[in-house]
């Protein structure tokens, strides 16, 4: 069956080419949308857009196969990405993957039988301060443990993605714990603590007041 | 080393829902944006961005005031300016912050930039999985429109600005400053060759200035305090201001901090990311994204000769140099991102360079053939070095590999993936000899992890 945006997504299609001096510029912003009403980008889809943007459905796949968070196949209902970049890894992602693999039944790349959720790997997504972290649809979860990375996906699997993000997503705190503001910024940079200035390739002395006063 | 104990850049992160105009205004934001479009002339805010001697905050830390000056425009273009908020470079977490947690800051600097150099319309390319960001952005825009300070006449003058956000999908290659505009304009985002460079012909044709989310960011300060005075809160020549430093991996308090350019690797490790995490030893840090090569805190800077810049360092260890665009890159690295990733005694080399090098090649665009084999074949070599079936020729085989991937390519992808791997490779070559003859020491074969558990994770 054709694929057709609703009409208030069409009417963003008219407001979005307004911002662009060529028709062909809205094509990224046109699949998003597309993306997030029909969950993966489907020949149909790309038949629509086409025509809308007046390009030819080649150069349409072209672009579409270019970009990794544009599915030309269907996903599950939640999609979770873990970060397996070096930040992540050496706080623990590996440890995250492992355990996701084992709650939703299927290996990375895979969707869980169930449906709900297709895992992937995913290269760093500017969270590094945050490690470990996972991103799941629209929305981070950072400073994870395994312990609130299954109340986060049990979340999700009762309660649908946006009442899960509303309970646990760390986008709002940059990161810091629900209910905080930004705490893992520090704008004001910690008194100098001449103490804390020791090489560091050495172990601390036994008596190392490191960090305190600060 | 004096501190700028007043938060400026980060100012507003603290306050209650300091994303809402609003609660933005009361702290003073659009304040230097009004006064700029109503009472100075652009070429008056041109000189003062030169005068702050801000380095680009992207990555490559070109100054920003001489990217301005290229500016070529002939009769009848439009001039863009695109902000570059893709921020993918492994370790680097900057940019999302000022995005999530002062937007207000971005677009005033956006609206300043734009009448600065003449251009009517800002694009900022946010990468695609930062839908948060991207609705915070999308809603200071439009609350500052509402106020008057977008649109047809900004503060009721002639000069109409528009800003949009445009979103990616998922290419960390689309950061590069010509893929980006690439993909802007709806292709794959493939870098083009350069010249022409964006400031002669750029987005859509156009002239173009490509500056990062943090760079844009800074011009409300800068044309505030003045550049001359801006600059003179960085500790180094030609290198001015404050910056935002991130800190991930094994340290106590990961995280951003705010200080002037010039404090010290120690210094951002034990004073403000709180020292290593659980007190081991520092093996290495990279120092502003994985493009950066490696500092070793062991080894000493070399510069006996007094013309040498790093003279006044001399014999002293690597992460005491202070750091800056031109310091960094005198001791053979890059000051890049200034997001350093911190690894203790527990990481082993290859693996990390592993873990790095898979990124690349995931992430290589392909268009380039020394790019494009180099990434993958960098990665088999390590793959074999980690799995115990190296051989002691590989070691030189990564070095080749990398010599033959720099200089030959469209982007500076293929530099930024050789350097590293090649200072790796020379900083700790033992350790790559050994896993060439051993294999990786018990207890790091974890599969693919660098090191699998943290306390507290698992
Ligand atoms: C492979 C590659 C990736 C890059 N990624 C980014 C990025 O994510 N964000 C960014 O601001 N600059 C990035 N850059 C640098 C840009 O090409 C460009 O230099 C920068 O946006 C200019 O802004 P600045 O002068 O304000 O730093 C990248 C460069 C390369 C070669
Ligand atoms: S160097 Fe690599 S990333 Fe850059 S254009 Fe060539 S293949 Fe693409
Ligand atoms: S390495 Fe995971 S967010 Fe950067």
């Amino acid at each position: 069956m054709a694929f057709a945006l609703t009409p208030e997504r069409e009417q963003q299609v008219d407001d979005i080419l307004t911002r662009y001096p060529e028709r062909r510029a809205a094509l990224l912003p046109v699949l998003w949308l597309c993306q997030r009403q029909n969950g993966w980008i489907s020949p149909e889809v790309v038949e629509y857009v086409a025509e809308r943007l007046e390009l030819s459905t080649a150069i349409v796949k072209g672009v579409v196969t270019f970009y990794t968070m544009f599915f030309d196949e269907p996903v599950g209902e939640n999609v979770v990405w873990v970060c397996r970049t070096l930040s992540c890894d050496l706080r623990g992602g590996k440890a995250i993957q492992d355990h996701l693999e084992k709650k939703l039944g299927c290996t990375a790349g895979h969707t869980s039988p169930d449906g709900k959720f297709t895992l992937l790997k995913a290269e760093c997504l500017a969270a590094c301060g945050q490690a470990p972290m996972v991103q799941i649809n629209d929305y981070y979860y950072e400073n994870l443990n395994v312990a609130q990375l299954d109340r986060i996906i049990d979340a999700h699997a009762a309660q649908g993605g946006e009442d899960a993000a509303a309970e646990f997503s760390t986008c709002a705190t940059f990161g810091a714990p629900h209910g905080s503001r930004g705490g893992s910024v520090t704008s004001a940079p910690p008194p100098p603590s001449r103490e804390a200035v020791r090489l560091a390739s050495q172990p601390p002395p036994a008596n190392d007041e490191k960090g305190e006063g600060s | 080393m004096s501190r700028s104990l007043e938060p400026l850049l980060t100012s507003r992160y603290g306050i209650e829902e300091s994303w809402k105009l609003a609660n933005a205004e009361r702290a003073g934001a659009y304040e230097v944006a009004r006064q700029a479009l109503t009472t100075r002339k652009p070429e008056e805010l041109r000189e003062e961005v030169k005068k702050a001697n801000i380095r680009g905050r992207g990555g490559a830390g070109f100054p920003a005031g001489v990217k301005w000056g290229f500016l070529n425009r002939q009769d009848g273009e439009q001039i863009y300016l695109v902000i570059n908020a893709d921020e993918s470079e492994p370790g680097t977490f900057k940019d999302r912050s000022i995005m999530d947690l002062d937007p207000h800051r971005l677009v005033e600097g956006a609206i300043i930039s734009c009448f600065a150099i003449d251009a009517h319309v800002a694009y900022i390319y946010v990468r695609g999985e930062l839908a948060f960001s991207v609705a915070r952005l999308e809603q200071a825009i439009a609350d500052a429109r509402q106020a008057g300070y977008l649109g047809e006449r900004p503060f009721g003058i002639d000069h109409a600005i528009e800003v949009y956000v445009h979103s990616g999908a998922g290419a960390y290659i689309c950061g590069e400053e010509t893929a980006l505009l690439n993909s802007l304009e709806g292709r794959r985002g493939e870098p083009r060759l350069k010249p022409p460079f964006p400031a002669v012909k750029g987005a859509f044709g156009m002239p173009t200035i490509v500056n990062n989310v943090e760079t844009i960011a800074s011009v409300p300060d800068i044309v505030q305090m003045g550049g001359d005075a801006w600059s003179a809160l960085g500790q180094l020549p030609g290198d001015g201001g404050v910056r935002i430093y991130g800190v991930s991996g094994h340290v106590k308090n990961p995280g951003l901090f705010e200080a002037p350019v010039g404090i010290t690797m120690r210094e951002l490790i034990d004073d403000y990311a709180g020292g290593m995490l659980g007190d081991r030893p520092l093996k290495a840090v990279i120092p502003g994204g994985s493009s950066t090569p490696v500092l070793d805190p062991r080894r000493k800077v070399d510069a006996p000769n007094e013309d040498h810049p790093l003279h006044k360092w001399h014999g002293q260890s690597e992460i005491d140099v202070p750091m800056g665009v031109d310091t960094y890159r005198a001791l053979g690295t890059m000051l890049g991102t200034c997001c350093a990733i911190v690894m203790d005694d527990t990481v082993n080399m290859v693996e990390a360079c592993r873990n790095l090098m898979r990124f690349y090649k995931h992430e290589s665009c392909g268009q380039c053939t020394p790019c494009r084999e180099g990434t993958g074949w960098l990665v088999d070599v390590l793959d074999n070095l980690c799995n115990g079936r190296g051989k002691p020729d590989d070691v030189d085989l990564l070095v080749n590999i990398s010599n033959n991937m720099m200089g030959n390519t469209i982007c500076a992808f293929a530099d930024g993936t050789a350097m590293p791997m090649l200072g790796m490779v020379q900083k700790f070559r033992e350790e790559f000899m050994d896993a060439a003859i051993h294999g990786l020491p018990d207890g790091v074969r974890h599969d693919d992890s660098v090191r699998s558990m943290v306390e507290g994770v698992a």
